[in-house]
């Protein structure tokens, strides 16, 4: 390991000696240290099956959801030792968005922005529910786009749009982190651009996490970079940086498309 | 090479003929057997409730038959619910892939290969006497017991396919929910369940269709009397167990009637299969 940045002050996220098996013995994520700074996007890149999507939904323990995934290390949200969290209280502060649209296809657009109240059984008051809906919305900017057509399924939107019903549904809650797993791998360039564009608005209000396996976009957006490797953390540092001047022989091979 | 793909044709054509010959035929034979009869009492056939095959005063009407293939239907397809509904929840969410899950599959698959004719016999003598010891009625024959045979031989059929419906519900769902801090309780009841739902009712709906046609147990357990069954715990006949029963010493205008009887079981349980069918390619 290279340039792994050592120290974040005050950073939402602390990823400490973090390893990941899903069989005995093989370690899809091996001792990853890393804090996640406040309000900025920091993109996870490597090539497939490195473990950036096994690392990503360990944050939000995803992974308690399967029987015999083993982990060692600790996760801490805003200094707050994760495991001992509940999973739910967990996963309401941190949203997550997933690498194919999933809005649920029985709920309408309105409905789907509130999936997280309702499923929690949190009661609003119509005009509270219709404030959520509208800003959230307006938020990932697809307000305009669907302000006529509420009550229609989220399933008839295009899938740029779904995307970013997604977002919104992840963002209903305003969490302290959002968690995107290669977020426009499914979608055109047209949709990915404005994705992109949404994220870094939101990073205002925001802390991201963004899975990609496209380094373009890795430039594009965000401030902070890591590399992953064989489950390893091999490079963690301002993208910017990490682009000119990679530490790491293997980032730079990554990055100059020597292997992908 | 060439005409060995001939002769492969030519076999294919031929079996797939067959086939549509014989069920054409017998489609058309059962219309053909049935003229006499229609030609006696019309569309009175269907809701008279006179049998009487005395000679002289023959009178035939299916009404009692139709009454108890549904009656007893219905009461197979209530029993069967909540424990099909629960079963497919075991097996396809709660403990999916598990050894657990994979044994109670196994005995619910079991259960629809136990013929016809042993679940009358365990019916006759573990159930009915069950029933007569519980006071519901002096025999223990009638069309609560059929019923609940019924609902034990429809229940494989409509957990299977309900249970691989609510396995198809994608995992992408599912963890989308729980990214929002639901429970698993609240992923079943608001993602599972209602992606899952048409497909669920249709599971019924077949298992429906099942329940009608059953002959050989409800005919040992029903009690057979030509009458409108008016309590729970009445006897009865269903259309099926009537058939079963009487064909034998039956001919002429008797016979003609069965083979109604017959012919209107077949359109009943052809449309509710259809309908079940029809839902299924829908969804
Ligand atoms: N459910 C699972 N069971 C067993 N092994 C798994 C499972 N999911 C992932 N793996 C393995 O863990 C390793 C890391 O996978 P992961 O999905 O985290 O990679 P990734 O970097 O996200 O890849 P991609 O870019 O293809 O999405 C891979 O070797 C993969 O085969
Ligand atoms: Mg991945």
């Amino acid at each position: 390991m290279s340039e792994i940045i050592k120290h974040i002050e005050d950073p939402v996220l602390d990823i400490q000696k973090l390893s990941i098996a899903y069989n005995k013995d093989k370690y899809a994520v091996t001792d990853v240290n890393a804090g996640i700074k406040r309000k900025r996007v920091t993109a996870i890149m490597g090539p497939s099956g490195c473990g950036k999507s096994t690392l990503l939904r360990a944050i939000n323990r995803m992974h308690d959801l399967y029987s015999n995934i083993v982990i060692d290390g600790k996760v801490f949200l805003n200094g707050e030792d994760t495991s001992e969290l509940s999973a739910i209280h967990l996963r309401r502060k941190i949203g997550m968005v997933f690498q194919r649209p999933n809005p649920f296809p029985t709920m309408s657009i309105y409905d789907n922005v509130l999936a997280g109240y309702k499923l929690n059984g949190i009661r609003l008051k119509k005009t509270q529910r219709d404030e959520i809906v509208e800003e959230t919305l307006q938020d990932v900017t697809l307000w305009d786009e669907v302000k006529d057509s509420l009550l229609k399924k989220g399933t008839f939107l295009s899938g740029g749009q779904q995307q970013r019903l997604c977002i919104a549904r992840a963002l209903a809650f305003k969490p302290d982190v959002l968690l995107l797993d290669e977020p426009t791998s499914a979608l055109d360039p047209v949709a990915t651009k404005k994705v992109e564009e949404l994220l870094i608005k939101l990073k205002k209000n925001y802390t991201i996490l963004l899975v990609t396996h496209n380094m373009s976009q890795a430039a594009r957006i965000s401030d902070f970079s890591m590399f992953m490797y064989m489950g390893e953390l091999v490079e963690y540092g301002k993208t910017k940086d990490m682009f000119i001047n990679p530490l790491d022989k293997r980032t730079e091979e990554y990055l100059t498309g020597k292997f992908s | 090479m060439f005409k060995s793909e001939k002769i492969t044709k030519i076999i294919l054509y031929a079996s797939s003929a067959l086939i549509v010959l014989v069920s054409a035929g017998i489609v058309l034979s059962l219309m053909n057997g049935s003229i006499p009869a229609f030609k006696e009492f019309g569309l009175k056939f269907i809701i008279s409730n006179d049998w009487n095959p005395t000679e002289g005063k023959e009178n035939y009407g299916a009404l009692p038959f139709i009454a108890g293939t549904v009656i007893t239907s219905f009461i197979a397809i209530i029993i069967c619910l909540p424990l099909a509904f629960s079963t497919s929840l075991f097996i396809g969410e709660y403990y999916r892939g598990t050894r657990l899950a994979g044994i109670v599959g196994t005995m619910v698959d079991m259960l629809a290969g136990i013929p016809s004719i042993v679940y009358g016999l365990w019916g006759f003598y573990v159930l009915r006497p069950l029933i007569v010891d519980l006071g519901l009625s002096a025999q223990g024959y009638g069309i609560f017991t059929a019923g609940i045979i019924l609902a034990i031989m429809i229940i494989p059929y409509a957990t299977s396919i309900s249970t691989e419906i609510i396995m198809m519900v994608s995992s992408e769902l599912k963890e989308g929910a729980y990214s929002l801090g639901a429970t698993r309780k609240d992923v079943i009841f608001s993602v599972i369940i209602p992606n899952a739902r048409s497909g669920i009712f249709t599971s019924y709906i077949l298992a429906f269709g099942r329940a009608l046609g059953e002959t050989m147990a409800v005919t040992m357990l029903i009690g057979n009397t030509n009458l409108i069954p008016r309590g729970f715990f009445d006897t009865g006949n269903t259309m099926a167990s009537v058939i079963a029963n009487q064909f034998g010493e039956a001919d002429g205008l008797k016979l003609s009637a069965l083979i109604t009887i017959g012919l209107l079981l077949f359109v009943i349980t052809g449309i509710i299969n259809g309908i079940g069918k029809l839902i299924i390619k829908r969804m």
